[in-house]
């Protein structure tokens, strides 16, 4: 520790320690623009220089490392004069136009400028002007606005893990810019918007729709991936009208994906159903509460009176939340219907643990890891933040591998890789498995068939990292969870985690996948297999939420009754007889139970719209209306209370409840890797028209395959290329993709143009269309 | 050649012979000597250090830091890779003579970083080439393979456990890479921006290992050190001051050139080697240490001997000791616009003081220069000057500075007149 | 993209450094790119980008910091001219001067038949030599009287 004195005030601060952060720790604020606590120390901005005894000349707090003994003084004359002569470089060419400026309000150089500038400039020549830069749907720029603080630039290289962005030319010349012709398409690629300490990066969906000071700000939580960011709604005139990070170290750190930031677009779009609707003869009526209610439950009662309670199922995703779960199984529970599911986009229900499958440890903790093994899973794009949080362990000596049907770009180092086919992934984890073993010397646990298996190369890097790791994870995402034989992925990685000493942990999908199982709604299996007479869906579009989105839609259309409790019209519309306009987590209170089983309840941030209820009410009326007994919360405290009583700790686990049986198989021919895209994944990203213009939503609308394939195939790149599955046929343009093995096709799952194709990962056909 | 004045770094070269620069020229000078008895002698590395302090000989790149003392601070066991680097990045307006070097005797560089190598356990060195001398960067390569091709550089040198890799970069037209941290940027394929420092490079250096960096004239007296003794080094200058340095001299005299005495000598007698002034003229003034050195007028540059002491008592520097001389025709405002366009267009942007401030003062002194200087000009200069210097993190903005300082300080005369008049009492430059 | 000789070229820049800092060859990769191709085009940069393994926004960066890389088409031969303090004293915007005069162009422009473009240069470290001129960036020609300037540009054909 070393001792320091602050502007009189001693302290001591551990070694290694800045004057910042020194200052940072006593609540002395130094004026600055390019430090920031998450990016690498530039010391450029030069405007938290502060006096130092002994020192011949002022220092940048924010890189000057403290010595024992150490006097600063931060508000004396040396340290206020050469701060106002760094605050008058930097006005000399900044626009002094703050009233037009979309940063007006919420600008750090306007705060400052106030307190460090001076009432008149002494620079009397003509300003700089800089032209601004395409940087995509999500980022608008003002160039001639921009300080040169760096922070957008270090936050692509550093934090996003690819340099997007760059300072060209020198001298007062400088400018950022993304190479010429490409916009910045990183998954996180909003967090420059925050960074920026003035108006030259703004939001482009935002932009001057609202001044800072006429929004309140109100806390919320992403409804998105299981990670449970935290948010700060930001309301006008009872309307969402941006969001942005609620800083939380242990979860969001001060990020959001941009998923988290710009899908509330969605809940001001058209497609919004604000009255119930009954359909009639064919024809959608709209209808008061009382009345849609009422024929719920009179229909729901009339199915199970004439075809028996194994005729009905419930479905749900896990984008809703702890208290729309628990009165959705308590209503079915009260009809007599266990058929009630959110694993909608599982392929393999055969999996039993015993508690509810979580990451395994805290979110915090996982960057300390000395090794991650990750497991079926298009990490950036499933879990955006936590991509970051592994990319800066990478950086602190954490080893990173993986087992995937594609060698992504995670944009970090990664020790070793095993690329398998999308139908081989039980067989690439039983190759680590066995070379894990090899080294161990240890024999393969009973309930493993490998004998056909052998090991290659790459297997026993993998195994390699993973072996002799005080703390290391393996960790099973979406690909793996979402795979046919999801089961056998799991004991095989669960039993690698037990030769090694890893913690398995399981990447929640959405945002309350592990609440939904505290919950007990995955209880139904493959409700779609064999058609019900009656669906209740709660936040689901059939063709989008289920893995096999033809199957279900089929389903659906030939039940005798659907109901529909959805914030959106459009494919709801088509096939349900009632549909009942539900808020979407802006416009409710409730809970989501994130991927580290902690549950974080929050409120509505504006009131519902139009005759929208929050589906918690709904549930709880109709409940009330089938006379079921234990209906009668006032609030959605008490639900969650119940629902989420004692402890979650000792319910969440990752064991398996029964041994199951692995066995390697062998595969061939064309294959589809079906994976859902990024501004696919939820109700909320598909409808928020930025998201869709993004580089990604591009990406996710093509076929893509080796280029070995592709020329087999007879397709070149920008093609149109038809491929058919089962019954299902979808025509996509061609693209060419060096990270997949031969023979492996990539198309979107649960896309608007391959909704008509079947399971995720199968066989599959490709002709040129 | 403009050699005109030989010492340690030129000592023995023969001009005449079109393969003087050539490896086996330089051995027949007694080139390679040192290395060779250091390794057959096995001299030991705290030897090899300690003769260096012995000799006073101090970094010719500007600063002037002691050398023995730069090397004895690279940190020996450090378990890594380390790295030596030489600043061939010459690009101080006046400066020239490390041009001459790699040119003329390149071996000398080489065998000085061979040498440094083993001093302080380093096994791969780079040597940074200013980008618009490429013709000397292409014979520093051919050099480098000579010395590969003999055994002095790469694996096992002369036969021992030694390995020292030596390869050669350059630049591309950017001044503020010869600052040492830039330069290690650039090296690392970067922006040549300079480095926050601490951390210093003996400990965060290229690629963020330990790494010592000197001038190419300071490796280059390092085998005549070992080779003649510390001592025999010390006593060709003066107490403080060891040995020959190398001035670079040009403007407005009659031999323009790189002159190899002894530091101490006196500047009239500089003059006198020069062939004094072109074209009979008066002095006027003398920038004695590069353009980023305030300017002295004649009457006190007269006074003053060539050492680092002496031209800091008289208000300036010896730098890399490129010494700018004008004649009484010289209008300084012009010769001060020029400089200040010089650091206005190679400041690297990255620090707000530098970037915005030098433009500014730029603006300036060029409004004066033609004809609308106001007159709270000169005040504003002193004012941004105030505000740039000593608030950036390399001293580029220092450097922009004190040319205006110096010329405001002697010949603030010349800057009223022009605002009060609208012109100059001398021509512009042309 | 570029010639197979350029490209081992490049590999024997990239050689230089540790295996995993590709990086550090960027100046020199970018140099011998411009040398066969005559100026840097952003294709061009983006090419050289990939090779080396860099983002090609970090190759920009460069190509567009070091005053020496050339982003706009340039005539058969440049000429650099240092009218830096040093070269002024002995002649320098003589020399520039001379030039334009005689080629017909200033600064930053290229004679109508695409031979010459004309560009002011900082000091090139070679102040001795005054007034310098750089042709193409490697060869440097020292003491450009109008008479050296004369024969020189005879030379260049």
């Amino acid at each position: 520790m070393l001792e320091i004195e602050i502007d009189g005030k001693k302290l001591t601060v551990p070694s290694g320690s800045t004057v910042m952060d020194a200052a940072n720790s006593i609540g002395v604020h130094i004026p600055h623009f390019c430090y920031h606590k998450k990016l690498s120390i530039a010391a450029n901005c030069r405007m938290c220089l502060v006096q130092v005894e002994k020192a011949p000349k002022p220092l940048p707090a924010c890189a000057t490392p403290v010595t024992d003994g150490m006097k600063v003084f931060t508000h004396s004359d040396q340290a206020v004069t050469a701060q106002k002569g760094v605050m008058e470089f930097l006005l000399i060419n900044h626009p002094l136009d703050c009233p037009i400026c979309d940063q007006g309000g919420e600008c750090q150089l306007q705060d400052l400028a106030v307190g460090y500038g001076q009432s008149g400039s002494r620079y009397q020549e003509e300003k700089r002007v800089v032209a601004n830069k395409d940087l995509g749907p999500l980022i608008s720029t003002d160039m001639t606005r921009c300080i040169h603080c760096s922070r957008c630039v270090r936050f692509t290289e550093e934090i996003a893990g690819y340099q997007e962005l760059g300072m060209a030319n020198r001298g007062e010349f400088t400018e950022v810019l993304p190479f010429i012709g490409k916009t910045v398409n990183s998954e996180i690629s909003g967090n420059v918007i925050d960074l920026c300490p003035v108006g030259a990066l703004t939001s482009k969906p935002f932009r001057y729709s609202a001044r800072t000071w006429e929004l309140s700000r109100r806390k919320s939580v992403s409804p998105h991936d299981g990670l449970g960011a935290n948010l700060v709604v930001q309301v006008k005139n009872h309307k969402v009208m941006r969001v942005l990070p609620l800083e939380n170290e242990a979860i969001n750190e001060c990020w959001l994906a941009d998923r988290d930031r710009f899908s509330y677009e969605a809940l001001n779009s058209e497609e919004r159903i604000t009255k119930p609707m009954i359909k009639q003869g064919g024809v959608w009526q709209e209808a008061d509460w009382q009345t849609a209610l009422e024929f719920v439950a009179n229909g729901l009662k009339g199915v199970i009176a004439e075809h028996g309670r194994d005729s009905v199922a419930a479905v749900a995703t896990a984008h809703s939340t702890v208290e729309e779960l628990f009165l959705l199984r308590k209503l079915m529970s009260g009809l007599g219907v266990d058929a009630v599911e959110t694993r909608l986009r599982a392929a393999d229900f055969s999996l039993k643990t015993a508690g509810a499958t979580w990451l395994g440890q805290p979110i915090a903790e996982l960057a300390s890891n000395e090794a991650v093994l990750l497991i079926g899973s298009t990490l950036r794009k499933e879990q955006p933040l936590l991509a970051q949080r592994l990319r800066q362990g990478v950086k602190k000596g954490l080893k990173l591998a993986a087992i995937n049907p594609h060698a992504d770009d995670l944009l970090t180092t990664k020790a070793a890789e095993l690329v398998v086919r999308p139908d081989q992934l039980v067989e690439g984890v039983l190759q680590v498995l066995k070379a894990v073993a090899e080294i161990k010397g240890i024999a393969l646990p009973t309930n493993v068939d490998a004998a056909s298996i052998d090991i290659p190369a790459e297997a026993r890097a993998v195994a390699a990292v993973l072996d002799g790791k005080a703390k290391a994870a393996i960790l099973l995402g979406n690909l793996a969870q979402q795979h046919p034989r999801y089961a056998e992925v799991y004991a095989a990685a669960a039993a690698i985690a037990e030769a090694t000493g890893a913690k398995l942990g399981v990447l929640a999908e959405a945002a309350n996948s592990v609440g939904a199982q505290l919950i007990g709604t995955d209880a139904g299996g493959d409700v779609f297999a064999k058609p019900r007479q009656a669906y209740f869906m709660l936040n689901t579009e059939a063709e989008f939420d289920v893995q096999n989105g033809a199957q279900a839609l089929a389903a659906v259309q030939n039940a005798k009754l659907v109901v529909a409790l959805s914030s959106f019209s459009s494919c709801a519309l088509e096939h349900a007889d009632v549909i009942l306009p539900v808020a979407p987590f802006s416009e409710t209170s409730g809970t989501f139970v994130n991927m580290e089983g902690r549950a974080q309840s929050f409120n509505g941030v504006v009131r519902p719209l139009g005759d929208t209820r929050p589906a918690w009410k709904v549930l709880r009326v109709l409940g009330n209306l089938l006379g079921f007994v234990g209906f009668d919360y006032t609030s959605s405290e008490e639900i969650r209370d119940e629902a989420l009583a004692g402890d979650i700790a000792p319910r969440l686990s990752n064991v398996l409840a029964a041994p199951v049986a692995v066995k390697a198989q062998a595969a061939s021919g064309l294959v589809r890797l079906g994976e859902v895209s990024l501004y696919q994944a939820d109700m909320l990203s598909r409808r928020a028209p930025s998201l869709q213009k993004t580089a990604d939503a591009a990406v996710a609308a093509q076929l893509r395959a080796s280029a070995a394939t592709l020329a087999k195939l007879g397709l070149a790149v920008g093609d149109r290329a038809r491929v058919t599955q089962g019954n299902g046929v979808a025509e996509l343009e061609v693209a060419v993709d060096a990270a997949l093995l031969d023979e492996v096709i990539r198309v979107s799952a649960n896309h608007p143009l391959t909704r008509a194709l079947a399971a995720h990962v199968g066989a599959i056909s490709v002709v040129k269309a | 050649m403009t050699i005109y004045a030989k010492g340690v770094v030129f000592e023995g070269v023969d001009f005449d012979n079109p393969n003087h620069w050539r490896l086996e020229e330089y051995v027949k000078r007694g080139g390679y000597a040192a290395l060779k008895k250091i390794l057959n002698e096995k001299i030991t590395q705290d030897e090899v250090i300690a003769e260096v302090k012995t000799s006073s000989l101090r970094g010719r790149g500007g600063a002037g830091f002691p050398t023995g003392l730069k090397w004895s601070f690279m940190p020996r066991n450090f378990p890594g890779q380390k790295y030596l680097v030489c600043n061939t990045d010459e690009g101080e307006p006046g400066t020239f003579k490390d041009l001459d070097i790699i040119v003329s005797n390149p071996h000398a560089l080489i065998e000085g970083m061979i040498i440094g190598g083993y001093a302080m356990g380093i096994t791969v060195g780079y040597n940074y080439i200013h980008g618009e001398v490429f013709e000397a960067y292409e014979r520093f390569e051919e050099a480098l393979e000579e010395a590969r091709k003999a055994g002095f550089l790469g694996d096992n040198i002369l036969g021992t456990d030694f390995c020292f890799q030596l390869h050669a970069h350059h630049g591309y037209g950017a001044y503020i890479c010869g600052e040492e941290t830039a330069l290690l940027e650039s090296l690392e394929g970067k922006k040549g921006q300079p480095r926050f420092k601490p951390p210093f490079p003996a400990s965060f250096g290229l690629y963020g290992k330990p790494t010592t960096i000197n001038n190419t004239e300071t490796f280059a007296s390092v085998p005549y050190i070992i080779r003649e003794g510390g001592q025999k080094f010390l006593e060709l200058g003066k107490p403080n001051n060891g040995g020959t340095k190398l001035f670079s001299v040009s403007g407005h005299v009659n031999r323009p050139g790189n002159y190899e005495i002894p530091l101490g000598t006196p500047f009239a007698d500089l003059l006198e080697m020069c062939g004094g002034m072109r074209g009979g003229k008066k002095l006027k003034a003398v920038i004695p240490g590069g353009s980023s050195a305030p300017v002295l007028p004649a009457e006190i540059m007269m006074q003053c001997t060539m050492d680092y002491d002496s031209i800091a008592k008289a208000g300036s520097m010896l730098g890399s000791g490129a010494v700018i001389v004008m004649d009484e025709t010289v209008c300084m405002v012009s010769a001060l616009e020029r400089l200040s366009y010089f650091y206005h267009e190679e400041s690297c942007g990255q620090c707000t003081p530098c970037r915005e401030g030098t433009g500014w003062l730029y603006r300036i002194v060029h409004r004066i220069a033609h004809g609308e200087g106001r007159p709270e000009d000169l005040e504003l200069l002193a004012s941004i000057g105030d505000n740039i210097a000593g608030r950036t993190i390399c001293a580029l903005g220092d450097a922009a500075v004190f040319p205006v300082r110096g010329m405001l300080k002697h010949f603030r005369s010349e800057f009223e007149y022009m605002i009060e008049h609208k012109k100059s009492q001398f021509a512009a430059l042309s | 993209m570029l010639s197979q000789e350029s490209l081992a070229q490049i590999d024997r820049e990239l050689a230089k450094y540790p295996a995993d800092q590709r990086r550090s060859a960027i100046m020199g990769a970018l140099r011998i790119a411009q040398t066969e191709k005559r100026y840097l085009t952003n294709e061009l940069i983006e090419f050289v980008a990939s090779y080396v393994r860099i983002p090609p926004v970090a190759a920009y960066e460069v190509a567009t910091f070091y005053n020496m890389y050339d982003r706009k088409p340039v005539g058969k031969y440049k000429l650099t001219v240092c009218t830096n303090l040093p070269c002024a004293l002995s002649g320098g915007y003589t020399t520039a001067d001379y030039l334009k005069q005689k080629l017909g162009i200033g600064f930053g422009e290229t004679t109508a038949d695409g031979k010459f473009t004309l560009a002011e240069g900082e000091c090139m470290g070679a102040c001795g030599y005054a007034p310098v001129m750089l042709v193409n960036n490697h060869s440097m020609c020292n003491h450009m009287t109008p008479d050296a300037i004369d024969k020189k540009l005879a030379e260049l054909e």
